[in-house]
């Protein structure tokens, strides 16, 4: 029972993991706190679900159009709203993303009414993995691969590619990137935009076996900012680390505590944590 | 000098403003207005001394607000003290748990810091949700009694709420604009401006961080009692959620961080604004009036970074040559 309780946390984890690293990267190349993250997961849910009932395909095949379309509204969100607050004093930037966060969920609601939806039949569902007395379902088991795939997709473009190093260079010093030569409004519109294609890969893996709702983002940007925190701001690796970490405390903090406590284990570690590292896990 | 005289008439002027607005109306949704405006711009003057006098960002001082909620609330409610009584209590328990939990945050910096806070914030949500002494999750109905100022319950009409929270919102004025003007303050805004250069001139940081997150956490906690005993219920999910956090700390941004008028301008757009669209467009419970705020919040973002109150000083300062320079 404790062997399926970790393996469930570590799964859910690196889901958490995918939601941090599209916010770390926001926060850390441009500062900006972004409010709104949870709810395009959540758009990137509700397209799903509109292309599985209208259309009738499969959450695993429309995961590139949801990924796509999320990544697009990003890009656009940058270029309409965060453009005109990224230079802003103080919190400003974060009022703006606050009330895009507002906007999204309320439309949502408006548009599509707050009940749960579910996905009942996809290619991955009621399919179970046993593995030495563990159970694992498969539309976990693959949101779980699926999330590591894009999470290292990530890290290795921004390590390898030549756009990916001029996001790094822009994270690091805005201006000295710019004398380089790297057009930092581009760099800008291209990390927001990738930032949302991680929701969306999330959101369309998560659509599989979680419930669809306006408020169905929130608890993981919660987490998600805890996450990001944990790990480091703008540290990806941290992320990733961070989000296993929080699955892996939440799960067992419900098995020990009982369900009703598995949050309030997770904010206590990471207060715990920075205790220690007062810049994160991975902090300098 | 004559700036600081100039400031503390406006000050007066403002006060008077409030203070005679719901006597021209009789309309009860009015007066229901400004009350909460009164108790959100209280709000955002407390969060505004640690956070925009001591640039330490709190994103959990809805956990103070509900500290102060439940501990009137729960004497009146299995031991019958007075609210009063009960304001006092919270006043001490928050103050305390300010203290407790703050000192080993304030070794975070920035970011780190605020996450800090909304983390305390829900691990106190949490813990009241499941804590069966309070009601947990079902929340209290504050039992109704004949109306009194010891009870502090009016049934007739709202303007007794009105006086109380336009007492209480003075107090937390003066004392934002007491601290602002003492040698605290600028020892507040010498640490907000560079921790590092603070520390070397000798302040010592963690104290006067410590002690603006005490007073700023007394000050919410009293907002929360008046708040229970006007709504006369209150639970976990009312006045612990991030929401309400999150609305003092937008208030006061959007008004302008780091002066005392910012927080009271954004109250002044912000309450009415979502009271009244809940009003004309909430009925539905579609979430119209929230997509419209939302919306608004966006737009005034893009188009008026600095704050309204960065608005107001660039007009006054074009007329006039006057406060050139922001101290946000």
């Amino acid at each position: 029972m404790l062997l399926q309780v970790i393996f469930s946390g570590i799964l859910v984890g690196f889901v958490y993991s995918l939601v941090a690293v599209g916010l770390t990267l926001i926060w850390g190349v441009m500062d900006v706190i972004n409010f709104a993250h949870g709810d395009f997961l959540t758009i990137s849910m509700y397209t799903v679900f509109w292309l599985y009932t209208l259309l009738k395909l499969d959450p695993l095949v429309s995961l590139p159009v949801a990924t796509g379309l999320v990544f697009l509204l990003s890009f656009l969100t940058y270029k309409l709203i965060i453009k005109r607050v990224i230079n802003a004093p103080g919190l400003t930037a974060l009022l703006a993303t606050f009330g895009l966060s507002l906007f999204i969920r309320n439309l949502a609601q408006y548009l599509w009414t707050p009940n749960y939806r579910f996905i009942p039949t996809s290619l991955v569902a009621d399919k179970k993995l046993e593995l030495a007395g563990v159970i694992i379902g498969m539309p976990q088991l693959v949101a779980a691969v699926g999330s590591i795939i894009m999470t290292v997709a990530v890290f290795y473009f921004l390590k390898y590619t030549k756009t990916g190093r001029a996001i790094q260079a822009t994270s690091l010093d805005r201006d000295t990137a710019k004398l380089m030569g790297v057009n930092t409004e581009k760099i800008y519109a291209l990390t927001f935009g990738i930032s949302g294609a991680c929701v969306g890969v999330a959101g369309a893996l998560l659509a599989t076996f979680f419930p669809i709702y306006p408020e169905s983002g929130a608890l993981y940007s919660l987490l998600a900012f805890v996450i990001v925190a944990l790990g480091g701001f703008g540290n990806i690796a941290g992320a990733l680390y961070g989000g296993v970490l929080i699955g892996l405390s939440e799960a067992l903090g419900g098995y020990f505590l009982g369900t009703q406590f598995k949050y309030a284990v997770v904010f206590l570690i990471y207060l715990l944590v920075l205790q220690f590292k007062p810049k994160g896990l991975f902090g300098w | 000098m004559d700036v600081k005289k100039l400031k503390f008439d406006a000050l007066v002027y403002i006060f008077a403003v409030i203070f005679i607005l719901p006597f021209l109306s009789s309309n009860a949704n009015f007066h229901h207005v400004m009350i909460i405006f009164l108790i959100y711009a209280g709000l955002g003057e407390a969060w505004n001394i640690i956070t925009g006098f001591g640039g330490q960002t709190s994103f959990g001082h809805a956990a103070f607000f509900g500290i102060g909620a439940y501990s009137s609330t729960i004497l009146f409610y299995k031991f019958g003290v007075s609210p009063w009584l009960g304001m006092l209590v919270g006043i001490i328990i928050s103050t305390v748990i300010s203290a407790i939990v703050s000192y080993p945050c304030f070794r975070l910096k920035g970011h780190y810091f605020a996450i800090a806070t909304l983390a305390v914030a829900e691990i106190i949500k949490q813990i009241f949700i499941s804590w069966d002494y309070v009601e947990g999750a079902t929340g209290i109905s504050i039992p109704i009694v004949e109306e009194s100022l010891a009870a502090m319950q009016f049934h007739s009409s709202k303007m007794p709420y009105f006086l109380i929270a336009f007492g209480l919102f003075i107090i937390t004025v003066l004392t934002a604009r007491y601290i602002e003007n003492s040698r605290m303050g600028y020892y507040l805004k010498a640490i907000r401006e560079s921790h590092e250069a603070a520390e070397a001139l000798g302040i010592n940081t963690t104290r006067y961080k410590l002690y603006a997150m005490m007073v700023s956490a007394a000050l919410s906690a009293t907002f929360g009692t008046l708040y229970a005993q006007y709504i006369l219920y209150i639970d976990p999910f009312m006045v612990f959620t991030m929401e309400v956090s999150m609305k003092i700390v937008l208030l006061s941004v959007l008004g302008g961080l780091g002066n005392i008028y910012g927080p009271l301008i954004g109250a002044a757009i912000l309450i009415p604004l979502s009271e009244y669209t809940r009003v004309y467009l909430g009925g539905t419970g579609k979430g119209v009036d929230l997509i419209i705020f939302g919306a608004l919040i966006i737009l005034v973002a893009c188009f008026e970074p600095n704050g309204i109150l960065g608005l107001l000083k660039k007009g006054v300062g074009k007329r006039r040559g006057l406060y050139a320079r922001t101290d946000a």
